[in-house]
């Protein structure tokens, strides 16, 4: 009933694959593709390599879910992320995702270095799906955050990485999102602040309904996530609680050394 | 147990979290859907459409007026020069040059810019969830905004050479509107393909300059008319769409051939587009 009104958050993967077609510049080009269906048989050779980066993924996530991806380099978790965010679509199976997604991979996208602090913070929440009323309200709790003062109004390109980074972060932890997936890399910046982040950083993951995180730091996770998915050549490897996965995945029992 | 609880719920749930009915990647619900969300975001495109022109005049004393100077430069010098190579008087002729170029550069900018909007916008696509008519909508926000830059200089010369302006001067509304859809489904087309082959956009910027030399606008198609070539002319899609906007602008008769082939174009590219985005709208990520 109300169910039906607003749908729950939620993620739903059934035998999902995601397959790269790799063009080079050969096979990228019309001339190829008019040629290779007139010519007939020589066209062994115009076939698109493909890299298959995630196969035979199903994955169900609700309200609540806090799951950490864990995997070698290049086991997918990225793919994994922008498959949930809706910016893959899968080429095989099928992905359902309900509710507002905000998607943290690379903090640099989608900023303009032409234009103000301010006007970043803006474009950047539109971005992320909230409105311009909603940004308008949160831009002082932002600016304070961020620490930067004045240096709002300059254009960004004057800012340091790690200037950046604080805008950044301010930004993305300030959201009501429902479905949540970071991707590492949140790092460049001072001791200080990242103590700051972090606390705002799990304020935001207690907001969101589903987090998904894709980190190499066990303590991050530890202190996020409660289930993990471990990712291995674009496979599922194990999907359970957070403690078995990571002792499988490293062969050790990591979280007891850490004494947690 | 679990069916007494099942009992308790009372049938309105399923008993299973059953699979959400997704449509699949290439459905007319998908397709329709972007273009709906994409227009949804008017707040984020409207507001980066009108960054992209203030980036290009950043710190230039007159900003965005440098659109209609370096435009009314250009319209001033071409109309003097091919008035005078073809004899025609310039109180006539150099409105009627300044106006065909606006709306030639209104749909240069479509066509060019279109083929090239998913790739241009790689990092925002393979890094923000965002249906991709948003980009198209961005494009045509900001030709939209450099057209009516522009249209000062068509206004600055209907004051100095008036013409017989009269009500159908109203017409350009509707006729600039048939522009802007037909700029929208080019971009998706041509982008949509261009993201897929790289050789289309030097392929379609050739075209272009070619199609500009083909079209009446720096030369007048009526003193064409006694040439029996000159029937080919007409199968130059560009010349009809100018025609119909410039007609209204410098109160020349209206000619409805010209919107009867806008609307036939109109109708099929809007379907080609839609087939398009039906089928290839998911792969774009994957492409760029």
């Amino acid at each position: 009933m109300t169910a039906a009104a607003t749908p729950e958050p939620g993620i739903d993967i059934t035998d999902a694959a995601v397959d790269f077609p790799i063009f080079d510049a050969k096979t990228r080009s019309l001339k190829k593709a008019v040629l290779g269906r007139a010519g007939g048989q020589i066209g062994t050779d115009s076939k698109v390599p493909i890299i298959e980066a995630l196969r035979g993924i199903t994955v169900s996530l609700r309200t609540g879910a806090r799951v950490a991806l864990v995997g070698h380099n290049g086991a997918g978790k990225s793919t994994l992320l922008r498959l949930m965010s809706g910016i893959y679509e899968p080429t095989r199976g099928r992905a359902s995702v309900v509710g507002k997604v905000a998607p943290v991979f690379d903090l640099a996208v989608g900023m303009d270095p032409e234009i103000s602090g301010f006007d970043n913070i803006l474009i950047r929440g539109l971005f992320l799906g909230m409105t311009r009323k909603q940004m308008e309200s949160r831009v002082d709790d932002i600016a304070a955050f961020t620490e930067l003062g004045d240096y709002l109004s300059m254009p960004l390109r004057t800012y340091s990485t790690g200037m950046r980074v604080r805008l950044a972060l301010g930004v993305v932890t300030s959201i009501d999102p429902e479905i949540l997936l970071l991707d590492e890399g949140i790092g460049a910046v001072d001791a200080e602040f990242l103590a700051k982040a972090r606390a705002r950083l799990f304020e935001l993951v207690e907001r969101s309904g589903i987090l998904v995180f894709a980190s190499h730091s066990d303590e991050f996770l530890a202190d996020l996530c409660d289930t993990a998915i471990w990712l291995e050549h674009g496979t599922i490897r194990e999907h359970g609680p957070l403690r078995e996965v990571l002792h499988h995945y490293k062969g050790r029992d990591v979280l007891a050394e850490k004494g947690r | 147990m679990t069916t007494g609880e099942h009992r308790a719920d009372g049938g309105g749930q399923p008993s299973a979290p059953a699979l959400p009915d997704v449509p699949g990647s290439r459905s007319w619900q998908r397709a329709f859907g972007d273009l709906g969300s994409g227009w949804q975001q008017r707040s984020l495109w409207g507001y980066l459409g009108w960054q992209d022109i203030k980036q290009r005049y950043r710190r230039s004393v007159l900003g965005p007026l440098w659109i209609s100077i370096s435009m009314g430069v250009i319209a001033t010098a071409m109309g003097i020069l091919y008035g005078a190579l073809f004899g025609e008087p310039v109180h006539t002729f150099l409105p009627y040059v300044a106006t065909g170029l606006l709306i030639w550069n209104f749909i240069n900018g479509c066509i060019l810019e279109g083929s090239e909007v998913f790739i241009a916008n790689e990092g925002l696509i393979r890094f923000l969830p965002a249906p991709i008519s948003l980009h198209v909508y961005r494009l045509l926000w900001r030709q939209t905004l450099f057209f009516l830059h522009n249209l000062v200089i068509w206004l600055l010369l209907v004051v100095i050479f008036p013409q017989p302006l009269s009500a159908t001067v109203l017409l350009a509304i509707p006729a600039f509107l048939l522009l802007v859809i037909n700029g929208g489904w080019l971009a998706l087309l041509c982008g949509i393909i261009a993201t897929r082959f790289r050789d289309i956009p030097p392929i379609i910027a050739s075209v272009t300059q070619l199609l500009f030399f083909m079209t009446p606008i720096v030369w007048s198609y009526e003193r064409l008319k006694s040439n029996p070539l000159s029937a080919y002319l007409e199968l130059n899609p560009v010349m009809h769409f100018v025609e119909i906007v410039r007609q209204p602008l410098l109160g020349q008769p209206i000619v409805w051939r010209h919107w009867a082939v806008v609307g036939a174009i109109t109708v099929v590219g809007c379907g080609v587009a839609l087939l398009c985005l039906r089928n290839y709208r998911s792969r774009v990520a994957y492409w760029v």
